[in-house]
């Protein structure tokens, strides 16, 4: 009944994620994203260019106004998306490979590897990221984005990794596992083929929470002035406003924008892991509330996928 | 016992790691940042807060790395963190020492509030799911995507420039002398509600929908439909039955969603100008004042690791398993 269940859940899910709304709008936010960062900066002035006109309102001549310095605010905005969205990538992309190593092994090693494995997992998860990465960009001056990307990934990985290594363990107890291991099969055909194809829904949506995550944290660094303060992101922007008190100015139409930003591109990516979390984990579709079949919830709670991604533990 | 004893050699063991980051840091990272400070101070300190200098960074010795690893260990056991240079020649400690009562008192009442709130709005999102409380779902996810800094400015804004209810910056004001009487007390409040409010609508999507997922898996077992076959009152079944049993799962992840509130503090405090030990750290970061940062460091590290060692307590207390189980 399980793995039947769980054969379904993986080979439908990519189709099932189409039909989802949920996904569906979060891509299209996320794609709005991609395109304005592709191809906007072919479009808008030099974000560096300064001008006459400082604290100018939103005009036909600057759709989102001007910085103190005259700077055109929609020029800043449209070439900093790429910043957040490499960052976010590359740092997600990093950050899941970590965790998909350190959850498998620490799931199929077991014994003291487990041990020590889930120790390191622990340790990062426990420490408090954004001082930490602060301290390790704070030393690679004026450092690239993949730099600040791995650093960010240095804090991003534990979550995913836990959250792999309790599903791994319970989906190498399921019947079709035993059934490979008894036909011969060797532990990494395995892994490869039986759990981790099995484990795509959940890796995809610890993905879009990690993107999310590496997005704020690198929107915080550079609000703090970490690393380079002329390399255009929304996180760079906020800072020159706050330095300016642009809000005491009133000039609302410069620090308004990058944050909506973050967060509109935030909620897409929510929505996603929302849409494909329900898929692997049909218990939190927010349907009202129908009985599960007695049964179907017994294997359920028996899963520890039941329990929500988000709050893990 | 043994859950809690457990813990504490796990937080001990977290405590040693972030202390050896914090000693291979300096050492390991191309370029060399600190000797150009090291440069620009060692004319006017004195031989001693130079020997410390040495001793923290590994600067100008011939010591190998095991012993400076040692003498290092030395110097924190002893509370020692070095010397800021943004607030020369003050000892890194006593800078933290001043920031550090702002942003517990900040950070742990907004925590806790955040913490009730989220948990009864994530509890009613569980029971009520198909009404409009579903609409509490998006709201909570465009929330956790907005950054806490951002929603500050935003808040800053409205609230004291427009409106002009709340002071614009800092903990106090300057012409309130800092005592405990209610002039200081109201004032200093005065200054950290909307700080407070920040973190509180910022942080409050975690716990709510934590509990919420888990309160969904509470109310499909089986005692929690004999309550309601008994003819239970539905708020007695959701209360007594389902909520005391989902609230545990969401009390850990208390403990660990608390480095991450810690963060966003850090950047609420620098958009409020709140003399907190995030508006310090911001500080350090902008005169390069490296062993402050490394200090605020490991300080918000240990912090957070007793933070987690009272939530354990609690848990514990809540929790037979873990009395027995070990």
């Amino acid at each position: 009944m399980a793995s039947m269940d769980v054969q379904l859940r993986s080979r439908g899910w990519l189709r099932n994620a189409s039909r989802s709304p949920k996904v569906l709008v979060g891509f299209g936010i996320l794609m709005f994203f991609v395109l304005l960062g592709v191809i906007g900066p072919h479009f808008v002035a030099n974000p560096s260019a300064t001008g006459p006109d400082a604290y100018a309102s939103p005009s036909w001549a600057h759709w989102l106004g001007t910085t103190d310095t005259g700077q055109d605010v929609l020029s800043q905005l449209v070439n900093g998306t790429t910043a957040s969205l490499i960052v976010g990538f590359v740092a997600a992309v990093i950050a899941t490979l970590i965790a998909i190593a350190m959850g498998l092994l620490s799931a199929f090693l077991g014994g003291v590897w487990d041990e020590i494995l889930s120790t390191i997992t622990n340790v990062f998860l426990v420490l408090p990221a954004l001082p930490l990465v602060i301290v390790l960009a704070g030393y690679l001056h004026g450092a690239g984005q993949v730099a600040v990307s791995v650093v960010i990934a240095v804090t991003a990985w534990p979550w995913t990794a836990r959250i792999l290594r309790a599903q791994t363990l319970s989906i190498r107890r399921r019947d079709y596992v035993q059934a490979a291991r008894i036909a011969g099969e060797s532990t990494t055909r395995i892994i490869w083929f039986e759990i981790v194809p099995n484990e795509i829904p959940l890796i995809a949506a610890q993905f879009l929470i990690t993107v999310l995550y590496a997005i704020l944290i690198q929107a915080g660094l550079a609000f703090l002035g970490v690393g380079s303060v002329t390399a255009w992101s929304w996180g760079t922007m906020l800072y020159w406003a706050q330095n300016a008190s642009a809000f005491a100015s009133g000039a609302w139409y410069w620090f308004v924008p990058p944050g909506l930003c973050l967060a509109f591109l935030g909620t897409g990516l929510a929505l996603m892991n929302f849409g494909v979390d329900e898929i692997a984990n049909p218990r939190l579709s927010s349907a009202k509330l129908k009985r599960v079949p007695r049964r179907r919830a017994a294997t359920l709670a028996l899963d520890p996928s039941a329990v929500s991604t988000s709050s893990g533990a | 016992m043994t859950f809690l004893a457990r813990r504490l050699g796990f937080y001990l063991i977290t405590a040693w790691v972030a202390i050896t980051i914090n000693f291979f840091i300096p050492r390991l990272m191309p370029g060399n940042p600190v000797d150009l400070v090291f440069n620009r101070i060692h004319h006017s300190i004195s031989p001693a807060a130079l020997h410390a200098f040495e001793v923290a960074f590994g600067v100008d010795t011939r010591q190998g790395l095991i012993s400076q690893y040692f003498g290092y260990l030395g110097q924190i056991l002893h509370g020692n963190l070095g010397i800021s240079i943004t607030y020369f020649p003050t000892p890194v400690s006593s800078v933290i020492r001043t920031a550090l009562p702002w942003t517990l008192a900040l950070v742990g009442v907004a925590t806790v509030l955040s913490f009730i709130f989220g948990t009864l709005l994530g509890m009613l999102a569980a029971t009520r799911r198909g009404t409009w409380v579903d609409a509490l779902l998006p709201i909570t996810s465009f929330l956790s995507a907005v950054p806490y800094f951002w929603l500050g400015l935003v808040f800053l804004t409205i609230f004291a420039v427009d409106l002009g209810w709340f002071p614009l910056s800092g903990g106090y004001d300057p012409t309130v002398s800092i005592a405990f009487n209610w002039t200081f007390i109201s004032n200093a409040v005065d200054h950290a509600v909307l700080p407070a409010v920040t973190i509180i609508v910022s942080s409050i999507a975690g716990w709510l929908l934590g509990m919420r997922n888990v309160m969904m898996a509470t109310l499909g077992e089986d005692y929690v439909l004999l309550a309601e076959a008994k003819g239970l009152r539905r708020s007695r079944v959701s209360f007594t039955y389902a909520a005391r049993n989902a609230i545990l799962p969401n009390m850990a992840g208390f403990a660990l969603s608390l480095g991450f509130i810690v963060s966003g503090a850090i950047l609420t405090e620098v958009v409020f100008s709140y003399p907190g030990v995030g508006y310090v750290l911001f500080q350090a970061v902008t005169n390069e004042d490296y062993p402050l940062m490394q200090g605020i460091f490991l300080m918000i590290t240990i912090l957070v690791l007793l933070a987690n060692l009272l939530a354990d307590i609690m848990y514990a207390a809540l929790d037979p398993r873990t009395r027995e189980a070990g």
